[in-house]
């Protein structure tokens, strides 16, 4: 009996969105992730690293050690993790934390613009996760990053009003956050998208959590988005922000130096964010924030391998 | 499975002589299709017919059966594509690689080692693969019987000299190791060694095509205890491979309805543990690597507890009081559901904040805070009854309990019926920190 290989005739494809000052491409699969076999995949996926604002608080040492010389300093901090080869910079604003320095819209926007001018890669600007502050700083931010063509985030249900507004007026792509609900990411894509910013200028952002951690329903959500966006639902159909970093470097399996049962940090600590971003690639992730340089190496290989024909 | 009764027909003998209780063979052929008839009540079904009934009823994954004892295992059964449709039924089988050119005895008692404490259950590798790499047949034989001796996990004998495996089964046979592998050149003699053994068969080919070719071979000389191996290496052909089989066998295309296998093996053992990985979530049944190192292992078992667990039927931990940290009489004491990944959230938040704290864990059924309030297992009442029962308050010198920020509606119904003060904590665990700083510690 011949094999007769199965093609999926899909009907639809996952938006293709355009990023920084140099037009990065992303998006556009019309199949499954890696199955070459069956669609196209024209951009490959694409990985960040973090610039926090302010020195962070709660990064266990082996992930300060390659950035020990940059902490204080963002726009040093950016230009290396450009050299140790991230393809973008996600710039956390941190400090405007009320827990932290509380700064203010006009304080975080000028680091923004300073990280943004001194890089040719395209920006990711992240709030300090704070939905109310991030509402007030984040359209300030859109303001002084005019022309930049940044991704900004993270917008949820209940500010994404005043921050899409300002990135629909200043050229800028926006994350949009869900708590790992097909449902929920639906119905913010379409607010947004009712108040004029067009679908493929939109990344969803599932929520992730790490290896060990809630991986699966993460998962889940990709793989089913992704089937979504292959079968003609466009308010599915957006790339998928991934952030890896933050959640695997929470993992006790990242973060604790010394359990000699688990083998030695080094491997492991890389292994748990590299782990958890090969697996949301081959669920259909599309931009991946990490936080370690050897991570980024790490996965940007095995999307190298995987993108072969 | 899936058979109409016009296609059950056609396999029939249309004598319509009404032996079998039915007025026509097509009317017998409906009452199969409807699994209300067995195909025994016909005493004319030809025996080429009843085989073709047969396979054509069987699952579109068969089962394979692996090892012999406690860790005896096994394969197949799938239903799926997505996990999210179903699940995933046999988690794959994890395979350290031995050589028979290196101290076998030392590298199985380091793959022993590796047993880890996940969500509270106990998680291990699957397999132990014996390579033939010195090319000899009683070396094979001898370092088989070292590893048998010193592990009790299922063995998968690889060697291409039939010889070899002839003698390493001889040694390991009777406890059913996967023989590695029917190629096609011989696929015969590969055939005539497992089968006396009844010993699952892995057939190997070239690409697709030479393998549903080899494995129809195979079948022919009556053997169906089978794995498939496509002979793809590359991280990018593997998965769509295991894709392309896993979905042929789906649509019921028999000679890929069998587990699969996929060698991650490299000299780079981050790049072993991250293919294993990707190959474990996309359908590999067995998964083969050299590394026992715990950190390159670690992962690839912790993908699969995660991969394999049932969406439909999360895990849970016990209803209990947990203690983080040795806490004393004024720690706090958090309420939260006995779904683990809720649990170990704020666990794991909590102890990331050095905050000595009791952790009480409803019983929901294993569901999640909000999902279980909207189903109604986590209510003022559940939460009142636990916190009594378990008698937390006793181990405390305050009166205040701390509920999820997301259920805070909860709040004044629950202090009525337990006469604490309950605080809302907030949304995420991942506040607690800051929430411990500010409202706790102040
Ligand atoms: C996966 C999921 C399911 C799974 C269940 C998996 C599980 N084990 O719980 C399934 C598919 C079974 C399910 C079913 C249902 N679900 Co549901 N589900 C979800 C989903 C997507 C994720 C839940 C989850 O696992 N979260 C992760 C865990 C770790 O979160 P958590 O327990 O809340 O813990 C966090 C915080 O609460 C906090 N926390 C926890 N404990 C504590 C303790 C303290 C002291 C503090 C301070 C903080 C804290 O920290 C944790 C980490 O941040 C949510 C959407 C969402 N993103 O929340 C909907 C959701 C919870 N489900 C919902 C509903 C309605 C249902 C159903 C009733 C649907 C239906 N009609 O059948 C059923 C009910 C099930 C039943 N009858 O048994 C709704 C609830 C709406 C509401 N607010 O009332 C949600 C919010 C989706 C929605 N927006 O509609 N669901
Ligand atoms: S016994 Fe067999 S041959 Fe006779 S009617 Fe029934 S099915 Fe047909």
């Amino acid at each position: 009996m011949a094999v007769n290989i199965i093609k999926e005739r899909w009907t639809s494809k996952v938006a293709e969105s355009t990023l920084g000052p140099d037009g990065l491409k992303i998006g556009g699969e019309s199949t499954l992730p890696f199955m070459h076999f069956e669609g196209e995949m024209p951009n490959r996926p694409v990985t960040a690293l973090e610039v926090f604002d302010m020195e962070p608080a709660d990064w266990p040492e082996m992930l300060k050690a390659p950035y020990a010389d940059v902490l204080g300093d963002p726009v040093a901090w950016a230009k290396k993790v450009v050299d140790l080869g991230a393809d973008m910079v996600a710039l956390r604003l941190m400090s405007a934390h009320p827990d932290w320095k509380n700064a203010s819209a006009e304080e975080v926007a000028k680091t923004a613009k300073a990280v943004a001018d001194a890089i040719s890669v395209p920006l990711i600007v992240i709030g300090c996760g704070v939905e109310e502050k991030d509402g007030e700083i984040l359209p300030v931010v859109a303001e002084a990053l005019e022309g930049k063509k940044a991704l900004i985030g993270c917008v949820t249900q209940a500010n994404y009003k005043s921050i899409t507004a300002a990135a629909n007026g200043y050229g800028h792509n926006l994350i949009a956050s869900t708590p790992l609900d097909i449902n929920l990411c639906k119905q913010l894509n379409i607010l947004i998208s009712e108040m004029g910013l067009p679908l493929d200028r939109i990344a969803f952002d599932p929520l992730v959590g790490a290896l060990g951690y809630g991986i699966e329903y993460a998962y889940s959500i990709m793989e089913r988005a992704r089937l979504g966006a292959l079968t003609g639902d466009k308010t599915l159909a957006t790339p998928v922000v991934c952030f890896v970093g933050q959640e695997a470097w929470k993992a006790k399996e990242a973060k604790d130096p010394d359990v000699p049962e688990w083998g030695p940090q080094d491997e492991r600590a890389i292994l748990w964010e590299t782990t958890t971003a090969t697996t949301f690639a081959i669920a259909g992730g599309t931009i991946f924030i990490l936080r370690h340089p050897e991570s980024n190496k790490r996965f940007k290989a095995f999307i190298d391998e995987s993108m072969k024909a | 499975m899936g058979l109409t009764g016009l296609e059950i027909f056609k396999q029939l003998p249309k004598k319509n002589c009404k032996e079998c209780g039915q007025p026509t063979c097509l009317a017998f052929a409906m009452q199969l299709a409807a699994g209300k008839a067995s195909l025994d009540a016909c005493p004319y079904v030809s025996d080429a017919a009843r085989e073709a009934l047969d396979s054509a009823s069987a699952p579109p994954i068969a089962l394979i059966k692996i090892g012999a004892g406690e860790k005896a295992l096994e394969l197949g059964n799938e239903t799926v594509l997505f996990r999210h449709e179903k699940r995933f039924e046999h988690p794959t089988a994890v395979t350290i690689q031995v050589s028979d050119n290196e101290d076998v005895k030392a590298k199985v008692e380091k793959i022993n080692k590796l047993v880890f404490e996940l969500v509270g259950q106990i998680h291990q590798v699957s397999m132990v693969a014996v390579a033939n790499d010195s090319g000899d047949a009683s070396k094979f034989a001898d370092a088989v019987k070292t590893a048998q001796e010193n592990t009790a996990y299922p063995l998968l004998l690889i060697s291409s000299d039939v010889a070899a495996i002839e003698a390493a089964l001889e040694v390991a046979g009777a406890n059913k190791p996967v023989v590695y592998a029917a190629d096609e050149n011989n696929y015969e003699a590969m055939v005539n060694a497992a089968k006396k053994y009844d010993a699952p068969l892995v057939v190997k080919g070239n690409d697709l095509e030479s393998l549903a070719a080899l494995v129809e071979k195979v079948a022919a000389l009556g053997y169906k205890n089978l794995i498939l191996d496509s002979g793809a290496r590359e991280t990018s052909k593997v998965l769509q491979d295991q894709t392309q089989i896993r979905r042929q066998a789906l649509k019921l295309f028999r000679p890929f309805g069998y587990p699969t296998i996929a060698f991650a093996n490299n000299a780079d053992p981050i790049v072993e543990s991250l293919n294993a990985s990707a190959f474990t979530a996309k359908y590999a049944g067995i998964v083969v690597v050299n590394s026992a190192e715990p950190q390159h292992i670690l992962p690839i078992l912790t993908l699969r507890l995660n991969v394999y667990t049932d969406p439909q039927k999360p895990i849970a931990v016990e209803s209990k009081v947990y203690e983080i940290l040795n806490p004393g009489p004024d720690a706090p004491v958090l309420i939260t559901t006995n779904f683990s990944l809720s649990y170990f959230c704020v666990a794991g938040d909590t102890e990331g904040a050095r905050q000595p704290a009791y952790i009480v864990t409803v019983d929901t059924d294993g569901i999640s805070v909000l999902t279980a309030w909207a189903a109604g297992k986590f209510t003022p009442e559940t939460i009142a009854d636990t916190v009594k029962n378990l008698g937390v308050m006793d181990k405390v010198n305050h009166k205040k309990i701390i509920i999820p920020g997301g259920v805070a509606v909860l709040s004044g119904k629950t202090a009525e019926l337990t006469g604490l003060e309950v605080i809302v904590g907030p949304g995420e665990s991942a506040g607690l920190p800051s929430f411990f700083k500010k409202q706790w510690n102040q």
